[in-house]
Parts: structure tokens; C-alpha cells; sequence
């Protein structure tokens, strides 16, 4: 018997009695809840308004990736790929396609590895700015930072939308590879895009950062300390904000990060305001990046003329590859029995393991701040539940 | 309203005006320059009605983004005056189903529905609402919400653009519009012996407990031709 | 960091009773991994966690791997001398054996302080039906804690000592354990234009023969899946 009934055709709201603390209230938020990002559910017990204890419930968008990729070929997952995080289809194709590549030891020309390192740092400024936003709507400053991060959103999009021919759903990376080439008016926009984000993070910065609302609502707010979320798996911003310097783009150096010059910003205090700063100084490192990217991208082929696409059989053996991506170490895990599908494809979801620690960092608090701590952990559920 | 009637309905007066056709839209348009507008109960209703509609601010899967999308400022929704996105289901007249419903949501998604008031309307968006789209294959996925819950408009498209979902939103405006509001062909909510509820599924051992609702959801019979 | 054999030779000398095995992996990855028994893997974890020269805090991934029962043949080249004095033969022998299935958990470590790694542990099950109690490394690594919940729902895996195992993705009530390679889905979808010549077939099952669906794809372009 499970410890929290299913609450489906029950009620959202019940009393419940503790030893402890006496008169409880059990509340059910979500799945269907405007800040909780999608389906999230989280069972919270409150003391007046105080959370004394709080669930999570996952499974609302288990869509079966898995499953349905053990029976399709390792290129059919390429599209499914795109709709694990729905925000950052480019970084999630990439990690993908290197974990097939460290299975089957497909090399990738050096023009394909700087576009690759192009689009994730542009997902990633699609994601962060975007997240900031969902974060303030959380702070109860109803869509208007959003309305921003969407126009930006919007001009990236467009980049990839030229380039690969959708919006969202890019499905650009290939295993030995990306599918097309950047035309130089393409990448002559992506610069000129490129040279103005810092004007718009200024803009953004200006508005949100100082204000004394959010400083209220943030600082102190929570609290994570270091030697608890290494042991929870905590990767990406959240871990930073806590003084954890663990970026994959440093620490395993895949692709060609080692040739960029850039620097990993570090929180002190693993509160909500040191992971909205996260965000915000990880977007100006993108930048950098992004500039060295454009100066140095060479000329050449985008794809091995060596890899194979269709019939793509790797030899038995399995590999795990993984790239840090905005939300946080995003891994792929494969088996290969030598037959064109693979015989375990497993995704290691940062959104999921990043919320292991979502009660101790809520405990205390109220159910506001549990709304905003949700924010600042930034889940995106096609990833959470798969 | 009155049951449903085909020979007192002519008493009616919209009904009578529209049958005997005694004034011509080119003549209520010269009316109008004229600064007297000529219009009927049934015309009003349905234009108040169709310039406001107040989505569900319920966000499933990855069409959820796109729909934030078309509410921001380059595409804004609220040039078709659908711009307050509601999160109680209470105040909602429209249920934009975006994204994949699976097994376990699938529930919650009826218990929405019928938790919002007449007049509602349904808008699947995405090729999952429709019909489970790439992930049709999976055990936990709901092969289309109209297994449980009447859809009005479908939007196909993985993820539909956020135009795709404007043009939906104008084609259940022209449903709208084009309403009765009395007579047999009257909107849904004017019938009394309508449903408006529906069952909601329980989680079974192995599927949802019924697979789907078999009053409104018949598989489709004939298979495409080859 | 030490090599794979060095760790498993350190970890045998620090725990005789226990059973260490190294997992080869053929593939272009090379990613080895050390298979251990049940009864010492926590105290094994708990020491890898530790271990000044390891300190692997941080674990990464833990997934269940499903291995059905499986029929091997085995080819065995012997040669035989031929009876009327000529050279001798080689002949062939096969044999089958049937290779019992088991479920694998399989974690993946890496030390966030030395920033090293990965060393991946194996755990199996004696088989896939009633002996599929492994201990759980959650008490070790708090990130183990969804990601074994899910092993416990998908793939039926009980982690004993798992502060609170129930059900994850799929609903409470529900009874499989769907990422079974043996697991059947509920037969709910109708007909899909799609190249999967099984999924075709099971469509057909919906339909009176007058109206069958046409025949689809054949089943060689099938197994290709679809163009890219």
C-alpha cells in the first residue's frame, strides 16, 4: 500500500493527523497547477502554511521514450530526442549523438564540432533566459519578464528554424555530425544576434536583479549545502549555486570545449537567488563562448563522409555518454547487442535527480516559496518523467 | 430553453428572420452607415461569446511552450480576445489539450473537463492530443483525447507554430458564431439531454478502466487506402 | 585514477568473503565494469564512496538492464583423427545451452572531488521472477533514490533498505513492469500507417475481414525504421 493513495478521484485537499504536529492539512498540487511547470504533482503537508512535508509524484508525461526506442533504430530516436527537454532540443540531440559516437567510435570533422558547441550555447541562452522568466512568474510578477525572454526566444528560434526547418523540434545533430551546413548569412545573423544578447541581459538585469521584491523572495530561500547535493547527484547550475565546481565542459572537456576560453561562475550561498545568478552569469559566458565560436569556426564538411546513417549497426557494447547540458549532466546510456536497435536506451534526466532534494529545500517554508524553489531548480517534464 | 421543436421554432424571432430572409445583409450594412444596428439575439450571443474565450491555463508537454508562445508578443493571442488564460477550470471556457495525455493524466484531464461549466469547448492541439503522434506506441500514452472528452477543433502538427493554433482558435470562433441558440440544431450547452459530463477512467492493473469511452468513441472503421 | 583490475584487486584484498567480478565490454567505449554480489555491495559502495584515492561522491546514472533467458550456441572446433589413418578432421560440435536470465542494475560513479571516473558497478538478481532482491545503494548515494524507484517500477527490481520504494512513473494499481523486454502492451490502438510490420499486424486483429486493413511495408524495410 502505497503511502500516498491516488488521489485521481479523491480529494486535493484532506486532514490528515500527526503524532508530532498534530491538525494537518495535506494538500495536492498539481498535476494541474499553473507553477508547477507543466504536470508536476507535489503532495505537500502543511502546518498552517508552513510545509512539514512534501512529495513529489512524477509519471504525468511518462511518455515511454524509452521503451519505444529499444524498438526503433538508434537514428529513429534522433526526433524523439528533440521532445525529452522541449526547450533545448539542440543540446539534447548532441548528447545523444555523442553517447552513439563513444559507442561506435564515429570520429566528427572539426566544423561540426564548433557548430555543435554554437547550438548548445544558443539553447542554453534559450533555456536560461526563459527559465528566468518562468522563475519571476513563480514571484508572482505575472508574465511580464517572460514577454522578454520570449522575444529573445523568438530570434533564436528563428536561427534554428532556418536551419533546421523547425522551430522547436530541431533534430539537428546526426551521429558523425550535424545534418546541414550554416549558410555564412545564417551565421552572419547568429552574430549579429549573438553581439546584441548582452544588451538584452543588461535590460533583463536592470529590471529583476535588484529588486527588492525578488531579493526578499530569494536570498535565504531554499538553502542547499554542498556536501548534501553532491550526494543527491545535483549537477548543473543548482549544484554550482551551492560552490560545487563540477561543469562537464571542464571536467570531461567533451567536444572541443578544452579550446574555449571561459570561465564557470560559482554561488556561495545555494539559496534561490545564487541559482537565478547562475543563470544570469552562465548566459554571459554562453556569449563569450559563442563569440570565440564564430571567430574560429573553420571550413570544411559538417558530416564523416564515413558515417553511416541508415543501417546503422554498432558492435555489441554498451557506453555512456554525457555533456552538461543547461539544466544539468545530461546523460545517454546504451546497450548494443551488434542489432540495428538498441538493446537498453536509457536517458539520465538532470530535471529528475535534481529534485531529490526538492523536500529538504523546502521544509520550512511555504508553500510560495515551495513554488519558487521549484522554479529556481528549473524542470522541464518530458525530461522529469520521459 | 424550450425542448427542442422544429415546427414552434419558427416563433422565434431570430429563426423567423433568418427563414423569411426579409432584410438582406446589404441592406443591414446600409443600416449600419446610418448609425442603427439591426442585429439579432443569436448573433450578439455568439459574438460576445466567440471574442472572449478563456483558456485553461493547463500546459501538458511540449505543444504547452508553443501555446505560452502565441500568448507573447509576437504572436499575441489577445488579438482574438483569448488572452486570459484561466488556472481554474471553473472560470475556463476552452481546454487547449497540449500535448501528450497519458494513461496517468488521462483522468485528471476528464476531471478538468468536467469540472468546467458550459458553454466549453475543446481544442486538441498537437498530433498526441489527437492521437497519441509519435508516441502512439508507448503503454502509457492515451492514443487521442477524444477517447474520453468531445475535441472541437484538431490543430495537427508536432508541435503545431503558435499561427497554426491562432488559426484553430478563428475556426472555433466561426464554431461559435455559427451556433443556434435554439431549435434542434441548437449549440451543445442549450440542450438539456446533452452531456457535459463524462465519466472519468480509473487506473486499472494494466490499462485505464475503460480503455475509452465507447459512447463517444467509436475506432475508426474504415483504414486508409494504400 | 587506478585502473579497473587494481580497484578490484584492493576491494577483494579489503573484503575476502566478498565476490568481485570484472564485466568486460567489448565495445569501442571500453567501459569495464566491476560485477558485485549482493550480500557486500553496500559496504563495497560505502567504501568506494570513501576511499581517499577514490572518492567517488557522486553517482551519475543507475539503470535496470533486462536480460531474458537465452538459448546459446556454443561452436566448438575439435579435431578428429580420421579412423582410416588419413590427417585429422575438424569437425564442428554444437552445443545449446540455455543462459538463465537475470536483472541488472548497473550504477555509474564518478568522483566529483578528484574529478575522475567512471566506475560502473553491476548488481543482477538470481533470475527474473521471485529472487530479484537487491540491495539498495540509495543509503550509500542519495541520487540513487527516484532513479532506483523507477528500476523497482519498470523493471520490477525490489531494493531492499530503500527508504521508500512504491511506484514512480506508472500508477500505484498498476501490476507490470513495462520495460520488461517480455512485457506485452494493452492492445489499444487500432491502426497506425507507420513501417512496423508488427504493429501492422496486431492493427489487423481490430477489423472484420472485409474491411483489412491493406497489407503493409514488408518486413524487411521494416526492421530499417524510417528514412532519415
Amino acid at each position: 500500500m502505497s503511502l500516498f493513495p491516488n488521489m485521481a478521484v479523491g480529494p486535493t485537499v484532506r486532514a490528515v493527523h500527526d503524532e508530532f504536529h498534530g491538525d494537518l492539512l495535506e494538500v495536492s498540487m498539481g498535476p494541474q497547477h499553473p507553477s508547477t511547470h507543466g504536470v508536476f504533482r507535489m503532495v505537500v503537508t502543511l502546518d498552517g502554511e508552513q510545509i512539514v512535508k512534501l512529495k513529489p509524484v512524477f509519471g504525468y508525461l511518462h511518455r515511454n521514450h524509452e521503451k519505444i526506442a529499444e524498438s526503433t533504430s538508434y537514428l529513429g530516436s534522433m526526433p524523439y530526442t528533440d521532445r525529452l527537454d522541449y526547450l533545448c532540443s539542440m543540446s539534447t540531440n548532441w548528447a545523444y549523438a555523442l553517447a552513439v559516437e563513444k559507442l561506435s567510435g564515429q570520429a566528427v570533422p572539426d566544423r561540426a564540432q564548433y557548430l555543435r558547441i554554437v547550438m548548445a550555447e544558443l539553447t542554453r541562452l534559450v533555456n536560461h533566459s526563459c527559465l528566468v522568466g518562468f522563475l519571476f512568474n513563480d514571484l508572482g510578477t505575472s508574465f511580464t519578464p517572460l514577454l522578454y525572454a520570449f522575444r529573445e526566444r523568438e530570434k533564436i528560434l528563428d536561427l534554428f528554424e532556418s536551419l533546421s526547418g523547425s522551430r522547436m523540434m530541431c533534430n539537428y545533430q546526426r551521429f558523425g555530425g550535424c545534418r546541414v551546413d550554416p549558410s555564412p548569412e545564417w551565421l552572419a545573423a547568429a552574430q549579429a544576434l549573438v553581439d546584441n544578447f548582452p544588451r538584452f541581459l543588461d535590460e533583463y538585469e536592470t529590471m529583476l536583479t535588484g529588486n527588492e521584491i525578488m531579493l526578499a523572495r530569494t536570498q535565504g530561500v531554499g538553502r542547499l549545502d554542498p556536501a548534501h547535493a553532491v550526494n543527491a547527484g545535483l549537477t548543473g547550475p543548482v549544484l554550482r549555486a551551492c560552490g560545487v565546481d563540477y561543469d562537464l565542459r571542464k571536467v570531461d572537456g567533451y567536444g572541443f570545449y578544452p579550446r574555449f576560453d571561459f570561465r564557470v561562475p560559482l554561488g556561495a550561498h545555494g539559496d534561490t537567488y545564487d541559482r537565478y545568478m547562475m543563470r544570469i552569469l552562465e548566459m554571459r559566458e554562453s556569449v563569450k563562448i559563442l563569440q570565440q565560436a564564430f571567430r574560429d569556426l573553420p571550413a570544411g564538411p559538417v558530416m564523416d563522409p564515413k558515417a553511416k546513417l541508415r543501417g546503422f549497426r554498432p558492435k555489441a557494447g554498451e557506453a555512456y555518454g554525457r555533456l552538461e547540458g543547461p539544466k544539468g549532466e545530461l546523460g545517454f546510456y546504451l546497450i548494443s547487442d551488434g542489432s540495428p536497435n538498441p538493446w537498453r536506451y536509457r536517458v539520465r534526466p538532470p530535471s529528475l535527480i535534481n529534485l531529490t532534494l526538492l523536500e529538504e529545500m523546502c521544509l520550512g517554508h511555504t508553500v510560495a516559496d515551495a513554488v519558487v524553489i521549484l522554479g529556481s531548480i528549473d524542470i522541464v517534464l518530458g525530461e522529469v518523467d520521459r | 430553453m424550450s425542448e427542442p421543436n422544429p415546427t414552434s421554432a419558427a416563433g422565434l424571432p431570430s429563426e423567423a428572420l433568418a427563414k423569411e430572409g426579409n432584410i438582406s445583409a446589404a441592406e443591414r450594412e446600409d443600416l449600419r452607415r446610418h448609425g442603427i444596428l439591426l442585429t439579432s439575439l443569436e448573433e450578439l450571443y455568439g459574438w460576445g461569446r466567440s471574442n472572449s474565450i478563456w483558456p485553461l491555463q493547463f500546459g501538458l508537454a511540449c505543444c504547452a511552450i508553443e501555446m505560452i508562445a502565441a500568448a507573447t508578443a509576437r504572436f499575441d493571442i489577445a488579438r482574438f480576445g483569448a488572452e486570459i488564460f484561466r488556472p481554474s477550470p471553473r472560470q475556463a471556457d476552452l481546454m487547449i489539450v497540449s500535448g501528450t495525455v497519458t494513461k496517468k493524466m488521462a483522468p485528471q484531464v476528464v476531471r478538468l473537463w468536467n469540472q468546467m461549466p458550459e458553454p466549453k469547448y475543446c481544442i486538441a492541439m498537437g498530433a498526441c492530443a489527437i492521437s497519441g503522434g509519435p508516441f502512439k506506441q508507448g503503454y502509457n500514452v492515451l492514443k487521442g483525447i477524444d477517447r474520453f472528452i468531445p475535441v472541437d477543433i484538431y490543430i495537427p502538427g508536432c508541435p503545431p507554430r503558435p499561427e497554426a493554433l491562432l488559426h484553430g482558435l478563428t475556426q472555433l470562433q466561426e464554431k461559435i458564431r455559427s451556433e443556434k441558440i435554439s431549435g434542434p440544431q441548437a449549440a451543445r450547452h442549450l440542450q438539456p439531454d446533452a452531456a457535459s459530463e463524462f465519466p472519468v477512467p480509473d487506473y486499472g492493473a494494466h490499462d485505464l478502466q475503460p480503455p475509452s469511452n465507447p459512447d463517444i468513441f467509436t475506432a475508426p472503421v474504415l483504414p486508409r487506402k494504400a | 585514477m587506478e585502473s579497473l583490475e587494481q580497484i578490484r584487486d584492493r576491494l577483494l584484498a579489503r573484503f575476502p568473503a566478498a565476490k568481485v567480478e570484472l564485466v568486460v565490454n567489448p565495445g569501442t567505449a571500453a567501459e569495464h565494469a566491476l560485477l558485485l554480489d549482493a550480500a557486500h555491495a553496500r559496504d563495497i559502495a560505502l567504501f568506494l564512496r570513501d576511499d581517499p584515492a577514490l572518492r567517488l561522491d557522486y553517482c551519475s546514472n543507475v539503470t535496470g538492464v533486462d536480460w531474458p533467458e537465452r538459448e546459446i550456441v556454443d561452436t566448438v572446433k575439435k579435431s578428429v583423427p580420421d579412423p582410416a589413418g588419413g590427417p585429422a578432421k575438424v569437425v564442428e560440435e554444437k552445443s545449446k545451452r540455455i543462459q538463465p536470465g537475470c536483472l541488472e542494475a548497473v550504477y555509474h560513479l564518478y568522483s566529483m572531488a578528484l574529478k575522475h571516473g567512471p566506475v560502473i558497478l553491476r548488481l543482477r538478481t538470481g533470475n527474473r521472477t521471485d529472487q530479484v532482491t537487491l540491495p539498495s545503494l540509495t543509503p550509500v548515494w542519495r541520487a540513487a533514490d527516484f532513479q532506483e524507484r523507477e528500476i523497482f517500477d519498470l523493471y520490477g527490481i525490489v531494493f531492499s533498505g530503500h527508504p521508500d520504494l512504491r511506484r514512480i512513473l506508472m500508477w500505484d494499481e498498476f501490476k507490470d513492469h513495462p520495460m520488461r523486454k517480455d512485457y506485452v502492451a494493452p492492445d489499444d490502438f487500432e491502426w497506425e500507417p507507420t513501417p512496423h510490420g508488427e504493429v501492422h499486424e496486431r492493427a489487423k486483429a481490430h477489423y472484420p475481414p472485409a474491411v483489412q486493413p491493406p497489407d503493409g511495408p514488408s518486413v524487411a524495410s521494416a526492421k530499417e525504421g524510417p528514412a532519415p
